[in-house]
């Protein structure tokens, strides 16, 4: 069948510049660029471009332009670019699409419409570079009270506390699944979080056996298909994860292609080479917050009761009831990904369409969990769609404990964002397993791309702090005084509780 | 109970205090006995783990209540004999560890158990051997819904479930590794196994199933037993009627059929990439 579909992007090649050294050629993992040797000249099918810009960051003389193809249809808000292009695609070929990374409409973000406080005559802001700042965070449990007794002059703590995970900033990384991503990804993250001192999410791929020394640094997710899943997998992680949802995709379940399932991968997720990877949209043992319970205690006796259980899902139309029930069925940890968190691969109508904003369920959650008296039983994560330290900030302010970081984490280590991930070729050597590819990325560099992001985070997060009077993020944590709201309605405000500035 | 077993109180949070759990246990000639009557599941499993850690190779619990998790999180080495009703989720995560249940097992039986034997004298509830991914689980009787679902090998690792009776919808569901048989030994002379939805999403593995069975999915096909099919299968069979006591060669003299997945992808065509 002839295509009706044009090109999405054209590259444009200055020939003055362009010195033939045929990096492009190498580089693109689509096939974009070609050398003719009779012309000595490289040449482009515009067709195959996906605008990842991996030819634009390597060639050595800034030959090459990549622009959206000027051709398009007529003007149309209600038929867009995109609803049409959609439609052709799947005319053509029929079935499902698929996309990468998180959702890229407008509008699904409340971050821009929350703005910060500081301190101004009335109460003194803090300079963090000569005073010490905590950013320091314990997530986990915490008892109701703590309860002393007096031995010989001592104090002594007599309350029995939960396990707890410790950071050194309320910043981890959120769940990539080995399979999904490389295993130098997994081993940059690992080595990252150990070097900062925060955490990874192992996503639920399992975790290679050569990462196990990393495991104080690892959270071990679960998943509906419980790939990796075995005494030693749980035994190593520092907390285990319950992945009920994804922000991206919430409520079904997700395919890792057989074609990514090589040598390597299918060892760690421990199923044969080249089957398809199926994780089934439920878990078949979780029909109910009551059985929700059963698998957190299931966990926590094969853990004898020495890390904390977290449990993540994706934020939907009821996630502060649900998060209740989370929190009285013994979860240490809830971990709430938003409408805009990333992925490897989802269906493009779920990834646009389901879900809410990670602010508006992060606002509801935690105020539902303080009028039931039970914040404390859990620590939240919030994720999905944290860009900067400013949202970061924001979310604690919102009420979370810590946030997970995965999208900003790939960014940091070559990814542009260009949502063909799902195609297993990443041109970055980031969502991929193709051992040719994935030597891209070098663990080395990678790891010290992420700790460099973690510790300008963490500067820039001390910096707002202080800004505000506050030394220590406990402070901060659900503190919304310190956020004003902008261009956000009556209702909007109310369900983030926080005031409109000026106000 | 043997004083030489250093069992800690802290790991214990029963109201009814370590000293009373610990006068439920009996020790005789290295096989531990204790009375579950009563007990909440987190204590008795905490006192198993305690006597696997003191080296106790074989344990007998009586009055056994719906006590979840029962073999999990245990070292391995041991056998369990429980007698009563264990509770969901036994042997979940289970690693080396033998189980003999005396009675009828709830649901989730074996989930995700890494390796070790089941061995239920009665009927299972639902999701028997949930990703489950090594070892064995034999159930004389009737099993519920989702049996199998999802469970997986790799290499040497295939685990293995054998039904004496027959299983409810949805059987092998997404199973991808392994070995399931349904022996069909509870249905009057001629009838069919009714479970609907056979194989859904099934990816890899094998089901045997012995007697007529109809509403299988279209994710699989159902073949005639070859040899290495027979001897596999006849070596199960031969096992399950060592723990149960029936005739293997009465068994194998049925028909059988193999039911096995149409591809390793069945999703493959769902997307555009």
């Amino acid at each position: 069948m002839k295509t009706y579909l044009e090109p999405e992007y054209t590259v444009e090649r200055d020939d003055d510049r362009c010195i033939r050294c045929k990096v492009c050629v190498n580089q693109c993992t689509f096939d974009t660029h070609y050398y003719d040797q009779e012309d000595d000249k490289v040449y482009s099918k515009n067709e195959n471009c996906v605008n990842c810009h991996r030819c634009v960051a390597f060639c050595p003389t800034q030959a090459i332009t990549i622009r959206r193809n000027p051709n398009a249809y007529t003007t149309n808000d209600n038929w867009t670019q995109e609803a049409i292009r959609d439609i052709k695609r799947q005319a053509e070929v029929g079935g499902v699409l698929l996309t990468g990374m998180g959702c890229d409409k407008p509008n699904y973000s409340y971050w821009d419409r929350l703005l910060l406080n500081a301190s101004q005559v009335t109460n003194p802001s803090i300079d963090p570079l000569r005073e010490p700042m905590e950013l320091r965070t314990f997530l986990g449990s915490k008892a109701d009270r703590l309860e002393f007794e007096l031995e010989s002059r001592d104090m002594v703590l007599t309350t029995k506390l939960a396990p707890q995970v410790c950071v050194e900033a309320p910043i981890l990384f959120s769940a990539l699944s080995y399979g999904a991503i490389s295993f130098n990804v997994h081993e940059a993250l690992a080595r990252a979080s150990t070097e900062f001192g925060t955490l990874f999410n192992t996503g639920e791929g399992g975790l290679d056996s050569r990462l196990y020394g990393y495991g104080s640094h690892t959270i071990v997710q679960v998943a509906s298909g419980r790939f990796g899943v075995h005494p030693d997998y749980l035994d190593v992680g520092a907390a285990v994860e319950i992945k009920i949802g994804q922000g991206a995709k919430p409520g079904i379940g997700g395919h890792l292609p057989g074609e990514k399932v090589g040598p390597e991968v299918s060892r760690t997720r421990m199923i044969p080479i080249g089957t398809d990877a199926l994780s089934p949209a439920p878990q078949h043992d979780i029909y109910s917050i009551e059985d929700l319970r059963q698998l957190i205690y299931a966990l926590k006796e094969a853990t004898d009761y020495t890390k904390p259980v977290s449990v993540k899902i994706a934020a939907v139309h009821n996630s502060a009831a649900i998060a209740s029930g989370i929190a009285r069925a013994g979860a240490d940890i809830i971990a709430i990904d938003g409408v805009k968190g990333g992925t490897g691969a989802a269906p493009k109508v779920s990834r646009d369409n389901v879900g809410i904003p990670i602010e508006l369920a992060l606002a509801s959650v935690d105020q539902r969990l303080r009028e039931e008296g039970i914040r404390n039983r859990v620590s939240i994560i919030a994720a999905g769609g944290i860009r900067s330290s400013a949202d970061v900030v924001k979310a604690i302010a919102l009420g979370a404990d810590a946030v997970y970081i995965a999208t900003a984490a790939v960014v940091a280590m070559g990814c542009t964002v260009c949502q063909r991930c799902y195609t297993g070729k990443c041109p970055w050597g980031i969502a991929t397993t193709d051992p040719w590819i994935s030597k891209r990325l070098n663990p080395d560099i990678a790891t010290r791309r992420l700790v460099n992001l973690l510790q300008a985070w963490s500067a820039e997060i001390k910096e707002m702090m202080g800004g505000m009077g506050v030394n220590a993020i406990e402070s901060l944590r659900g503190n919304r005084l310190h956020l004003r709201g902008v261009g956000l309605t009556d209702t909007e405000l109310k369900i983030l509780g926080v005031k409109m500035a000026g106000e | 109970m043997n004083e030489k077993i250093k069992v800690h109180q802290e790991d214990v949070t029963s109201n009814l205090g370590w000293q009373h759990l610990k006068e439920q246990v009996t020790v005789k000639d290295g096989v531990a006995r204790v009375d579950a009557g009563g007990m909440h599941y987190r204590d008795l499993n905490a006192l198993t783990k305690a006597l696997n850690e003191d080296g106790i190779r074989k344990v007998e619990i009586i009055n056994v209540h719906g006590q979840r998790y029962l073999g999990t999180g245990l070292h391995g080495g041991i056998e369990i004999d429980v007698y009563g009703t264990p509770g969901n989720d036994l042997g979940a995560f289970m690693h080396q560890t033998t189980v003999n249940v005396y009675g009828n097992a709830q649901d989730g039986c074996g989930n995700t158990m890494d390796d070790g034997r089941i061995i239920v004298h009665g009927h299972t509830g639902d999701i028997v051997g949930y990703s489950m991914r090594g070892g064995s689980i034999f159930i004389r009787d009737d099993a519920g819904y989702r049996v199998g679902i999802h469970m997986k090998e790799y290499q040497e690792k295939r685990p293995v479930i054998v039904v004496g009776g027959t299983a409810q919808d949805f059987l092998g569901e997404y199973m991808a590794g392994g070995v399931l048989v349904v022996l069909g030994l509870t249905l009057e002379n001629g009838a069919k196994h009714t479970a609907r939805f056979v194989g859904t999403g099934m990816h890899s593995g094998k089901i045997y199933v012995r007697g007529k069975i109809d509403n299988l999915s279209k994710d699989v096909e159902a073949l005639e037993l070859s040899e290495d099919d027979r001897k596999l299968l006849g070596s199960l069979v031969k096992e399950f009627c060592g723990y149960f006591g029936f005739e293997a060669d009465r068994i194998m003299e049925h028909e059988f059929s193999k039911l096995v997945p149409v591809s390793k992808r069945p999703y493959e065509k769902l997307y555009v990439r």
